[in-house]
């Protein structure tokens, strides 16, 4: 299996490899440099437990190579607390009950930041078709909505919550 | 039992009634929980399972040589590798039997055929794809009726002298005394309704790291488990012989991505991967893919009813009839308690006074994976609960009665608790009509009915469904309940430290339900220790003392009682610490959460957090240093919430759409540890049963191919179909639960179905339909339009 040499940023942070052509970028975050954060629900591209952003928009890191991500900014779960400071959405889906397993919690966290970044004060049906690829056994996703808009209503705040 | 609905500690201490924010929360918002696929241990081998294309087939030849030649690839384990140490077959938790891998044939499409061994994921999955196997293809049994006809191929040819294929036969209740009811009653009714089999679909697969320890005899393992002892226990008796004694096997669950009793059995994969590490010597990891998780699992459901029920001309139930035929699959690997083949079904007559009631069910082998576990409900109760909620509706319809009147004329009055129901129950506490009367009142039900009229005038479709259920949970007291004979207890241990911090170890373990919170705020209830000061921990069985695990409601009702009957035997000791201290007798003491006082003179007082530090500093005459008790609670009865849900449906004539337009649930779990934790168990509870109700099915083909294998097709909601649920609650309290409490994380899965097919059937009533099978999909209901000829 032929080998290539990748350099990315992954959270800011130039990261190179030598990898398989066939490592998947989820694969490659887990397993060569042990970011666990993201995680692996199906195998069709269908749950969005991997969610990542590369260069800022969600993408699914099973159906990502870890090649195509060669050159490109990569963000992960592990990106998302600054200074030892939660991100305000982190704090949302903590405030109001976002999760229970915490399985599809780092997903949920990414494409909430994508959306975030896109449409700081989304209604909920723009919240709900955002993050319909992102499956949630556990919450019924009520408040993953509620998550999303208490996080919104605090990056909308002129200084970050605390 | 007194209610409860306002905290009696401060939000400093955090008792019961108060919304913590969850302790689990700090490590999964930051991506840093530990799951089985994120243990990785030195020298971790992979390993990825071979599985067969063929519903029913002789196995001619397994060829192993070109997956040898794979790099990477260490072993491929055949059946006959396993068989060498008797270790190819092993028990259910039914006392049936099924195979770890096969040596002779494979019964079910995607069975596990062999297992590669290798050095990273990516070779083990280039292994199985060099693994060549040679079937010969038998005739296969797909539909449990054929399989119980005298002509059919017997499929458990293991079993000696076995001639059909009929696992058990299961009956209760009164059948001359039914039959007299309905031969006597002015109304019968029946319907047949089939609960298709599902998938519980936690979106973390099933896993594991076998690591055993070759110098000590020891093995470890990691896995996805609900119930971390009772599977240390079933290891060490599969495995006994091969010098698996209990003591050097150490289960460990991690934490867990969602579990609604797809972990509580033992998977081949597991004891796949446990014989492959000690036979290798190294640790062995294997992680289901999805497909592999939808096609092999333990299915949910899969029960063909017909239901009857007899009443009088003025909807006065009298007798309920049902007969059921359960499709197992080729093994009944349910996870019942052992007296209990079909479950809780008995609670089929459900949140009414049917004084007479007859119930049996046939068990069927078919070329299907083994099961059926639950999917979020406690031991077949949804089955049970669909059939009552469904033929109350038929019956109302029959004749011409609101399904809110008909509910209110039957429900056991709120004066009759404790209720022994027809099938033999004793319900602890009810109060139906109350719950029934809020959810009327908060959706609007006279306004609805009359907004229904007019639209039906204009030819528009518009549902409202009700349902009453009444679950059954908390399993249980030990004269009834066992699995494999382990009594159904649970635990808890309490260990207060020095500065009067504590931690608490339990039977029990979290899948996403927030034990660490809720066990937590049960010490601060009983001790007034701060919720925020109690360490809680479950899932390794070196630490935690012995417990049946978390399923079927029951943490709160059995390991929430242990935790608090742990605690007053802390206070106990601490009160005579106390009186020490104060020098008085115990009898001049008062208690407040967190602190003794001197009764008349309150100013002399001792904390909880002195009298802990006293435990360990200042000895107390007659007592011993240390301050920390264990309980094993053995409940007296089960729990038994209950609750009213109404749903609106609004359906398209050109698609046959249908869409929930508001859901209004109200729920009875008795006394609340966590408000907001109960909320979220019951929106995700909602979920799981609008998901059978309208999406999820997994089928098969008459040559036993499945459809919804995989995400493509098997439909878990998303946030797109899923309604903003709105909740409510009431409270009656447990009598006999030391918190007045019962479970509540499967009510909703239990209840929902049926308010939402009644709600259809409601909507198409004054077309002459009288039921739907679930899923409703938009097809069904478009060919019911078609029919009546009012499709678009």
């Amino acid at each position: 299996m032929a080998q290539h040499e990748i350099t990315l940023k992954i959270n800011g942070a130039e990261k190179s490899a030598s990898v398989e052509s066939r490592l998947l970028l989820v694969h490659f975050l887990r397993e060569t440099l042990a970011m666990t954060g993201t995680h692996i629900g199906c195998d069709t591209t269908h749950c969005g437990a991997c969610t990542v952003l590369m260069d800022g928009e969600p993408v699914k890191s099973c159906t990502v190579l870890a090649v195509q991500a060669d050159g490109h900014d990569v963000t992960t779960v592990e990106g998302l607390e600054q200074g030892g400071k939660l991100n305000p959405i982190q704090n949302g889906f903590w405030q109001e009950h976002g999760l229970q397993c915490g399985y599809c919690t780092p997903g949920m966290l990414m494409t909430t930041s994508a959306l975030l970044e896109r449409n700081p004060d989304p209604s909920e049906g723009e919240i709900r078709e955002a993050i319909s690829g992102n499956l949630c056994r556990c919450t019924g996703y009520v408040n993953i909505v509620k998550s999303v808009q208490h996080a919104a209503a605090a990056l909308r705040q002129p200084s970050p919550e605390a | 039992m007194e209610s409860t609905t306002t905290p009696k500690t401060s939000a400093a201490i955090c008792g019961m009634g108060h919304s913590m924010k969850r302790k689990e929360d700090p490590r999964f918002i930051r991506g840093q929980g530990n799951y089985v696929d994120d243990v990785k241990l030195p020298g971790m081998l992979h390993m990825a399972i071979v599985r067969s294309p063929f519903a029913h087939a002789k196995i001619l030849a397994i060829h192993t040589e070109k997956a040898m030649e794979v790099p990477g690839v260490l072993a491929v384990i055949t059946g006959e590798t396993l068989k060498q140490y008797n270790l190819h077959w092993m028990p259910t938790l039914m006392s049936d039997t099924q195979m770890v891998l096969p040596v002779e044939k494979v019964m079910y499409q995607a069975q596990e055929v062999a297992a590669v061994i290798a050095t990273d994921r990516y070779a083990a999955a280039d292994g199985v794809d060099a693994v060549e196997v040679e079937y010969d293809p038998l005739p296969v049994v797909i539909d449990p009726k054929k399989a119980l006809l005298p002509d059919a191929p017997v499929l458990r040819t293991d079993k000696t002298g076995k001639t059909d294929n009929l696992i058990w036969h299961w009956q209760t209740g009164d059948a001359a005394a039914t039959d007299k009811a309905f031969a006597e009653a002015d109304v019968t009714v029946s319907q047949d309704i089939y609960i298709p089999r599902i998938h519980v679909a936690s979106i973390e697969t099933c896993g594991c790291v076998a690591d055993f320890n070759p110098a000590m005899g020891h093995l470890t393992v990691h896995m996805t488990t609900q119930a971390p002892h009772a599977i240390r226990t079933v290891f060490a008796l599969v495995a006994g012989h091969v010098g698996l004694s209990e003591e050097k096997i150490r289960i460990i669950s991690p934490d867990i991505g969602g579990g609604f009793g797809g972990k509580v059995p033992v998977y081949p994969g597991y004891v796949i991967a446990v014989a492959a590490s000690v036979v290798i010597g190294k640790p062995v990891k294997w992680i289901e893919n999805r497909m592999e998780n939808l096609q092999a699992d333990s299915f949910a459901r899969d029960y063909h009813m017909s239901v009857d029920l007899a009443a009088k001309k003025d909807g006065t139930m009298t007798a309920l009839r049902i007969k059921t035929l359960a499709d197992h699959g080729y093994a009944d690997a349910a996870a019942n308690p052992s007296k209990y083949p079909a479950g809780m079904f008995s609670i089929c007559t459900g949140s009414y006074d049917i004084k007479t009631a007859f119930t049996e069910m046939d068990a069927a082998y078919t070329n299907k994976p083994p099961g059926g576990v639950a999917y979020r409900c406690s031991f077949r109760v949804t089955e049970a609960a669909h059939a009552i909620e469904r033929i109350t509706d038929v019956l109302a319809q029959e004749l011409k009665m609101d399904p809110a009147e008909i509910r209110f004329k039957n429900f056991i009055g709120v004066d009759k608790f404790p209720y022994k129901s027809a099938l033999g129950w004793e319900y602890d506490s009810g109060n139906y009509a109350a719950a029934l009367t809020k959810a009327m009142d908060i959706i609007g039900y006279a306004d609805l009915r009359r907004e229904q009229a007019e639209k039906r005038s204009r030819g528009e479709l518009m549902g409202i469904g009700i349902c009453s259920f009444t679950e059954i949970v908390g399993a249980g007291p030990s004269k009834d309940f066992d699995i494999l004979g382990i009594k159904m207890f649970d635990s808890a241990e309490i260990r207060v430290h020095p500065t009067g911090k504590a931690i608490t170890r339990l039977g029990t373990k979290s899948q996403g339900q927030g034990h660490e919170t809720t066990y937590a705020q049960i010490v601060a209830e009983e001790l007034g220790i701060p919720a925020a000061h109690v360490q809680v921990e479950e899932g390794d069985t070196d630490t935690a003392p012995y417990g049946l695990g978390t399923y079927a409601s029951r943490s709160t009702p059995v390991s929430g009682a242990a935790c608090a009957m742990a605690a007053r035997k802390i206070r106990d000791k601490a009160k005579k610490i106390a009186a020490h201290l104060l020098e008085v007798s115990e009898e001049d003491l008062d208690w407040e959460p967190g602190k003794f006082s001197v009764k008349g003179a309150p100013q002399k007082s001792k904390t909880i957090q002195e009298c802990a530090f006293a435990a360990y500093t200042n000895s107390t005459p007659g007592l011993e240093p240390g301050l920390e008790a264990i309980s094993y609670y053995d409940p007296p009865n089960l729990t038994f919430p209950f609750g009213s849900y109404i749903c609106v449906v609004d359906i398209d004539r050109g698609t046959g759409m249908v869409k929930i337009r508001r859901f209004v649930a109200i729920d009875d779990c008795g006394n609340i540890i966590n408000p907001m934790i109960v909320e979220g168990q019951i929106h995700g509870g909602l979920t799981m049963g609008m998901a059978p109700a309208l999406l999820e099915e997994i089928s098969y083909d008459e040559n036993g191919n499945i459809s919804g294998g995989s995400f493509m097709d098997y439909l878990v909601p998303t946030s797109m179909e899923t309604p903003a649920w709105e909740t409510g609650k009431t409270t009656t309290p447990s009598p006999h639960h030391p918190l007045g409490a019962k479970g509540v994380g499967e009510s909703a899965t239990v209840g929902a179905p049926p308010a939402i097919v009644n709600a259809v059937v409601d909507a198409l009533a004054h077309l002459g339909v009288k039921h739907i099978e679930i899923p409703i999909t938009p097809e069904k209901v478009w060919n019911l339009l078609r029919e009546a000829g009012v499709a678009e």
